[in-house]
C-alpha cells in the first residue's frame, strides 16, 4: 500500500522545525534547502504554524501539469519523480493548492516528497504521522 | 575542517554609506570558533576605544556558530555591541529562528556599522541585501505592529528572522531590547538603543540553504545521539511543562526570591505568579526556537472584555518566563497574574528590557516611599502591586515626559546617582540585577561576569547546591571562573545554554567531527579561557575597573539562604578574583598569544 506523511493536529505544533531539518539530512547535510516538508507560523507564532507537505492525492494535479512526465501519479496516491524528464517549468509547484513542492534552487527542479518517514521519527510532539493512503473517489454523475 | 562551509563568511553592512560587502573570515573562525568568541574579535575590531555607544562608531554584531543549522537546541545568536547601558560591553543572546536563518542565509557573521541618515530596515535574502525606507514605521506604538507588517512586506517565509525595535529603541532608553520574532529578545544591555541610535528599524535575514558536512554516515550518528539525549534529559521535560516559570516556587520556598526591591526574599503572593497558575489557567500555547524540540516559550492568553461592547473580548498572547516574572512580579509586589501579564504585555508592546525596567520600577517605587522623589517626578503614584500606575510609568519611562523619566531611561545606577538611593539601586556595573538572592556566588556572578548576567557563570546554581555548607572564596571564584570560561565555548558554538548538560566538553568534542573540525578538550578549555580573557581585555580598556565594582548595600540587608551575606566574603572573592585575571592576562598578552 502506498504511503504519506499525514498532518495528524497541526494545534500540537510549536514551531520546531525539526521535521524539516530531518527533512534535508537525509542526505547528510545540516540545513533546510531540499526539504520537502515545510513549518511556517500563520502571521506570528501566537496564532500557531501550518505544517506543508505532501498530502499524496489520489488524482495529484501537480502530476497532470507536467508537460515532461517528470512527475507521475503513484499507485495508490501520491507521486513518482524522474529528475532527468524535469525540465524545471514550475507548472507542478504552481498546481499545488498547498505549495506542498517546494523549490530546489540549487537544481532549479522541485523537491518532491518521498513518503519516507524520516521526517516523523524527529517529531517530539506527534504532530504527523506515516499512514497508509485512503483513496480518495470523487464521484461521477 | 570543511572549506565549502559558508561560517567564515562575514556580511559587512555599513548604514552611512548604504554598502555591504561580504570577507573570509576563516582564520578568525578556526581560532575562536564561532559565536561569542569570534563576535568578541569583530567588535574589538570594529568600534574604537572610547567610542560614543550611541554614535555611528559603535557597531553591532551578530555572530553564530558551527553547531547552528546542524544540531538540535544549537539555536542562539551571539549580538555584541558597546553597551549604551553600561558604556561597556554589550552582549546579548536570542533564539527564535534568527541562528538558523544567519547561518543558512550562508554567514558566520554579520557586522553592522554607522548609521543611517533616514529610519530604514535592512533585509538580507541570501546573498543579497536591501536597503528599505522605515520612514513610515518610525514612531508605531507596539512593536507588535512593526513585525505584523513586515511579515506582510517581506519573503521568505517560513525561514526567515525579523528583529525589530520598538519605540523604546527609537527613544535610546538605554535598556530598549530588540524583538526577534515576536516573543524572543536581544533583552539585555540595550541592543535596542543602538539600534534606535543607528535608525535601523528592523534586520529580516531569509535563509534557505545547507551546510555540508566531512563524515555523512558520522554525522547522522551524531546527531541521533544528541536527540536521545535531549529527549531523555529531565531539564527538557521541565522547560516544555511549564517553562523556566517553574522556578518561581522553589526559589520563593528556598528565600531567594527578590521581592519588592530585595526588601525581602519571599514573596507572599508567589502562588499567583507561579509557572502552575499561569500554565493551569492562562497557558495558550507553546513555542520552540528553530531546530529545539523543547519548545520553552510559554504563551499565556489574557482575555479582556471591551468596556462600552458587552460579550465582546480583547485576546492578547503575553509571553513568560521566569526573569520577566521575577522583575515585573515579585520585585512590584504584584499579586495579580492578571496585572502581571499586563505589564509584561507592555513591556514587550514598547520593546524594553523586561529585568531592567522591572528593576527601574521597583527602584522608583522604594524611592516614592522614602521621599528622594514625589509625584512631581514620578507623575504617577508608585504603589507595590499596583499595575495601573505601572503601566503609565512604562510609558513615561518611553517617552520621558520629565527630567525623572530621562534619568530612569538611563537606568537605575545613573538615576539614583541623580535622585539618591544607590543603596537600594539593584544594577552591577550598571546593569539591574537578574531575579536570584540565593548567596553570595549569584551577587558575585552578577558583579564580575562580562556581561552582568546570571547566565554568565549560574552563580545561583552553585548556592543551591551549597545550601547549608560552608563556602569558601577560593571555591567560589574557581567555580564561577571554571564556569564562565566553559560558557564561552558553548556560546561560541552557539547552543543554547538549557542544553549545557547535554552539550559536555566530550560531547562537544565528537560532534565536531562529522563537521571536520579537529578539537580536544584541551583545546576547548584554552579557547574559552582565551574569549574569556579578551572580553575582560576589552571592558578594562573601555574603562571598567574591578576596584570601582559595587555591591549595593541592599544584598547585605535581606537574608538569602546562605544567611545575610558578608561584605567581608564578597571583598576577598572580588580581590582573588582580580589578582587571577591580571595574572593570567599578564602572561598571555606576554606571550603575545591572542
Amino acid at each position: 500500500m502506498a504511503r504519506r506523511v499525514s498532518v495528524v493536529d497541526v494545534d500540537l505544533c510549536v514551531g520546531c522545525m525539526m521535521c524539516v531539518f530531518a527533512c534535508t539530512r537525509r542526505f547528510s547535510e545540516g540545513g533546510v534547502s531540499k526539504s520537502a516538508i515545510k513549518v511556517a507560523s500563520i502571521g506570528g507564532v501566537e496564532r500557531g504554524f501550518t505544517v506543508i507537505v505532501c498530502r499524496a492525492c489520489s488524482d495529484p494535479p501537480c502530476a497532470a501539469s507536467c508537460p515532461t512526465d517528470a512527475l507521475k501519479p503513484r499507485k495508490g496516491g501520491g507521486i513518482i519523480f524522474d529528475p532527468a524528464k524535469c525540465v524545471g517549468c514550475g507548472n507542478c509547484a504552481k498546481a499545488c493548492p498547498y505549495g506542498a513542492l517546494m523549490w530546489d534552487e540549487h537544481s532549479g527542479k522541485p523537491i518532491v516528497c518521498t513518503y519516507c518517514g524520516y521526517c516523523v521519527s524527529y517529531c517530539p510532539y506527534g504532530v504527523i504521522k506515516l499512514e497508509e493512503v485512503k483513496e480518495v473517489v470523487v464521484h461521477a454523475r | 575542517m570543511l572549506a565549502s562551509d559558508p561560517i567564515y563568511r562575514v556580511l559587512y553592512i555599513d548604514l552611512s554609506s548604504k554598502k555591504y560587502w561580504v570577507e573570509d573570515r576563516k582564520e578568525l573562525f578556526e581560532k575562536y570558533i564561532g559565536g561569542t568568541g569570534v563576535a568578541i574579535n569583530l567588535l574589538r575590531e570594529e568600534v574604537p576605544r572610547g567610542a560614543d555607544p550611541l554614535g555611528p562608531e559603535n557597531a553591532i554584531v551578530l555572530a553564530v556558530g558551527p553547531f547552528n543549522a546542524m544540531y538540535p537546541m544549537a539555536s542562539k545568536t551571539v549580538a555584541m555591541f558597546k553597551s549604551p547601558l553600561t558604556g561597556n560591553l554589550g552582549e546579548s543572546h536570542a533564539g527564535g529562528r534568527s541562528a538558523v536563518a544567519i547561518r543558512l542565509a550562508g554567514y558566520g557573521a554579520i557586522v553592522i556599522k554607522g548609521a543611517s541618515d533616514i529610519p530604514v530596515w535592512v533585509s538580507v535574502h541570501g546573498s543579497k541585501v536591501h536597503f528599505r525606507d522605515a520612514r513610515a514605521l518610525w514612531g508605531v506604538r507596539s512593536a507588535h505592529t512593526v513585525g505584523r507588517v513586515l511579515r506582510e512586506v517581506e519573503g521568505g517565509h517560513g525561514y526567515r528572522t525579523i528583529m525589530r525595535i520598538g519605540r523604546a529603541g527609537e527613544k535610546l532608553v538605554r535598556y530598549a531590547c530588540v524583538v526577534v520574532d515576536t516573543f524572543r529578545h536581544f533583552g539585555r544591555l540595550g541592543l535596542g538603543a543602538v539600534f534606535g541610535s543607528k535608525k535601523l528599524k528592523a534586520l529580516v535575514v531569509v535563509g534557505r540553504g545547507s551546510i555540508p558536512v566531512a563524515d555523512k554516515v558520522g554525522y547522522r550518528r551524531v546527531y541521533d545521539d544528541l536527540y536521545k539525549r535531549i529527549m531523555g534529559t529531565p531539564a527538557t521535560k521541565k522547560y516544555h511543562e511549564l517553562g523556566t516559570a517553574e522556578n518561581v516556587l522553589p526559589l520563593n520556598e528556598l528565600g531567594a526570591l527578590p521581592t519588592m526591591n530585595l526588601k525581602a526574599a519571599r514573596f507572599e503572593r508567589a502562588e499567583e505568579i507561579s509557572g502552575e497558575r499561569l500554565a493551569e489557567r492562562y497557558l495558550g500555547r507553546r513555542v520552540s526556537c528553530a531546530h529545539c524540540p523543547v519548545a520553552c516559550i510559554h504563551l499565556a492568553v489574557l482575555r479582556e472584555p471591551y468596556k462600552n461592547e458587552p460579550y465582546f473580548y480583547k485576546t492578547t498572547f503575553v509571553s513568560y518566563d521566569y526573569e520577566p516574572i521575577y522583575a515585573c512580579g515579585s520585585m512590584l509586589g504584584m499579586g495579580s497574574t492578571e496585572g502581571m501579564l499586563k505589564v509584561l504585555d507592555e513591556v514587550e508592546t514598547y520593546g524594553l528590557d523586561a529585568m531592567s525596567t522591572g528593576v527601574a520600577l521597583a527602584w522608583m517605587t522604594e524611592a516614592y516611599e522614602r521621599g528622594l522623589v514625589t509625584e512631581k517626578e514620578t507623575i504617577v503614584r508608585p504603589v507595590w502591586g499596583d499595575y495601573a500606575s505601572y503601566l503609565k510609568a512604562i510609558e513615561y519611562v518611553v517617552e520621558q515626559p520629565n527630567d525623572f523619566y530621562a534619568a530612569l531611561a538611563k537606568g537605575v545606577e545613573y538615576a539614583s546617582k541623580v535622585y539618591g538611593g544607590t543603596e537600594f539601586a539593584l544594577a552591577y556595573g550598571g546593569n539591574e540585577m537578574p531575579g536570584y538572592h540565593t548567596g553570595p556566588a549569584a551577587h558575585l556572578g552578577f558583579a564580575l561576569g562580562t556581561r552582568h548576567s546570571h547566565l554568565d557563570s549560574a552563580g545561583y546554581s552553585y548556592d543551591q547546591k551549597m545550601v547549608g555548607k560552608r563556602l569558601s572564596v577560593e571555591d567560589a571564584v574557581a567555580y564561577l571562573m571554571e564556569e564562565e570560561r566553559w560558557r564561552q565555548v558553548l556560546t561560541s558554538l552557539v547552543i543554547c545554554l538549557f542544553a549545557r548538560g547535554v552539550y559536555t566538553p566530550q560531547v562537544v568534542v565528537e560532534a565536531f567531527k562529522p563537521l571536520g573540525w579537529e578539537l580536544s578538550e584541551n583545546d576547548l578549555k584554552e579557547i574559552g579561557k582565551k574569549i574569556h580573557l579578551l572580553k575582560l581585555r576589552y571592558k578594562l580598556d573601555e574603562g571598567f575597573s574591578f576596584d570601582q565594582l559595587r555591591f549595593p548595600k541592599r544584598i547585605f540587608e535581606t537574608p538569602s539562604p546562605h544567611g545575610m551575606l558578608d561584605p567581608l566574603f564578597m571583598e576577598q572573592a572580588l580581590k582573588l578574583y582580580k589578582s587571577r585575571v591580571e595574572e593570567e592576562l599578564k602572561s598571555l598578552e606576554a606571550a603575545q598569544r591572542w
